[in-house]
């Protein structure tokens, strides 16, 4: 049982103190929970009646509805977001100074600035009418300045010896960069980008602030607009939303752990970036939004 | 230029907002996320699974999410009227927590394993083991990551802004409802946040310097 090397394996003495400490932990994680269902059940929030309104048509599609615009969003700034990467990531890594100076800055820029007032500013300024692409354009701006920043991490990462090898075989830099370095750094650095992909996800909740219908904006137009009794359902929605978010988040992690230890069984020499997930086995940083 | 020095006052209260929300958040964040790092690396396994429950949890929700949670359920379990200021405390630090949390166990990890070899042999228990020789050493490889931790927090406070917690943020929305172009609100916004962002990379730099010891 010592899986850990911060404890012995517990001896009589320990078992009845660590048994104490667990039942005095669980008592009071019970405690709380009860004294949050018993506020939440005193002001009518898990009534049957309330979780009735799952049962409209009306409100199971604009879930789906809601889902669907979500998914939309985060798929195209998903693809846009890797294109702006790879540009960048070239651009920044180029001969040429001023290009890999405006790269620099574009990236610094975007990643300094709260992707909610890039968001914001772009719709103000330019898509009033199109939530949508002020929602994707801003994702695709900042996280692809991040993924940038990742896959410069991993051409930087790919062995000295491969690029060599290829200039002296006369490949042009471009050519280098295409057939050799790019499709290293991405098979390495693939973990990383989908956990990146992850925070994308998440991100696009932010549509929300701008009106941008998708599925948490869905969350509150139907929990301030529905009355059970005289109070709106939002721990109902909460609830279910919150589930679907996780459930999404989650299914994306287990690719990128999945990736990962795929990355792990062969050998190429280079290293397989930790996936940096929210599952219970990663001790990894990521997912930094 | 007119509209950041005709309202230089409302400027100054958003930046002090911002930052007194962002630091109280990094408080409460730290706090709990150490806490709950000790949690997952216990030898009680309901409070390990606790940890890991917390951790899925948080960092799978969007903080948009979170803050609906806060600032419309939480009310009603415990009373009402709590201030927005508060309950955007509570959404980031508890959202920051899970993050900080993750930090910390890797950090632990990368403490070689003859330190806690030798704590337990001199008969430390499970806490001591940690106070006194595992997390201190663990703090400097934790600084880095925590940099950018606390970065993404900085950045993550304006959410509070869209949910009428005065700060930067919510600067543009007085402003543009006087009038003025959002565009050059923006510019001067933005500024703010860069010279925040880059204050809190340069403090961690700092520490990260004088906390440097070789192992």
């Amino acid at each position: 049982m010592s899986s850990s090397v911060l404890f012995d394996a517990p001896g009589p003495k320990a078992r009845a103190r660590n048994r104490t400490f667990a039942v005095v932990g669980s008592a009071a994680l019970a405690a709380l929970v009860a004294f949050i269902v018993y506020r939440l059940s005193a002001k009518g929030q898990l009534d049957g009646a309330m979780w009735d309104i799952f049962n409209y048509a009306g409100v199971r599609n604009s879930i789906v509805n809601g889902l669907v615009s979500t998914l939309e969003a985060f798929a195209m700034a998903g693809v846009l977001s890797l294109l702006l990467a790879v540009v960048l990531a070239v651009g920044r890594l180029s001969d040429h100074r001023p290009v890999s100076w405006v790269a620099t800055s574009v990236i610094e820029l975007f990643r300094a600035v709260p992707l909610l007032i890039t968001i914001y500013v772009l719709w103000v300024g330019f898509f009033t009418k199109e939530p949508l692409w002020a929602v994707v354009i801003g994702l695709t701006l900042y996280n692809g300045a991040v993924q940038a920043e990742v896959l410069r991490a991993g051409i930087l990462a790919v062995p000295k010896g491969q690029s060599e090898a290829a200039y002296a075989l006369g490949m042009s830099k471009t050519q280098v960069m295409t057939t050799v370095l790019i499709p290293q750094a991405v098979r390495s650095m693939l973990p990383t980008i989908v956990s990146q992909l992850v925070v994308t996800l998440k991100d696009t909740s932010l549509g929300f602030v701008i009106t941008y219908e998708e599925l948490l904006y869905a969350g509150r137009q139907m929990a301030s607009t529905i009355l059970v009794d005289g109070e709106n359902p939002y721990v109902p929605v909460v609830l279910v939303f919150g589930a679907i978010y996780v459930a999404m988040c989650l299914a994306l992690s287990a690719l990128a752990n999945w990736i990962e230890r795929r990355g792990r069984r062969a050998k190429t020499g280079i290293k397989v970036a930790d996936a940096q997930t929210a599952t219970p086995e990663g001790a990894g940083v990521g997912n930094v939004a | 230029m007119n509209v950041l020095l005709d309202h230089l006052d409302l400027f100054r209260d958003g930046f002090i907002g911002t930052v007194s929300l962002t630091a109280a958040s990094a408080v409460l964040a730290l706090v709990l996320g150490v806490l709950i790092a000790g949690f997952r690396v216990s030898p009680v396994p309901p409070l390990r699974a606790f940890g890991t429950v917390w951790v899925t949890l948080l960092r799978n929700t969007p903080l948009t999410l979170l803050f609906l949670v806060a600032f419309f359920v939480l009310p009603q379990i415990v009373f009402p009227g709590i201030s927005s200021y508060v309950l955007g405390v509570l959404a980031l630090g508890f959202y920051t927590s899970s993050f900080v949390c993750e930090a910390v166990r890797s950090g632990i990890n990368t403490v070689p394993m003859g330190q806690a070899e030798a704590a337990r042999s001199l008969g430390m228990t499970f806490v001591q083991t940690l106070r006194m020789v595992v997390l201190p050493q663990a703090t400097r490889t934790v600084i880095p990551p925590l940099s950018s931790i606390m970065i993404a927090l900085t950045k993550n406070s304006a959410i509070a802004g869209a949910f009428n917690n005065p700060e930067l943020f919510s600067v543009q929305k007085v402003l543009s409802d006087k009038g003025f172009n959002v565009m050059v609100i923006f510019v001067w916004v933005a500024l703010a946040y860069l010279v925040l962002v880059f204050l809190v990379s340069g403090f961690f730099r700092l520490l990260e310097r004088r906390l440097e010891v070789a192992r």
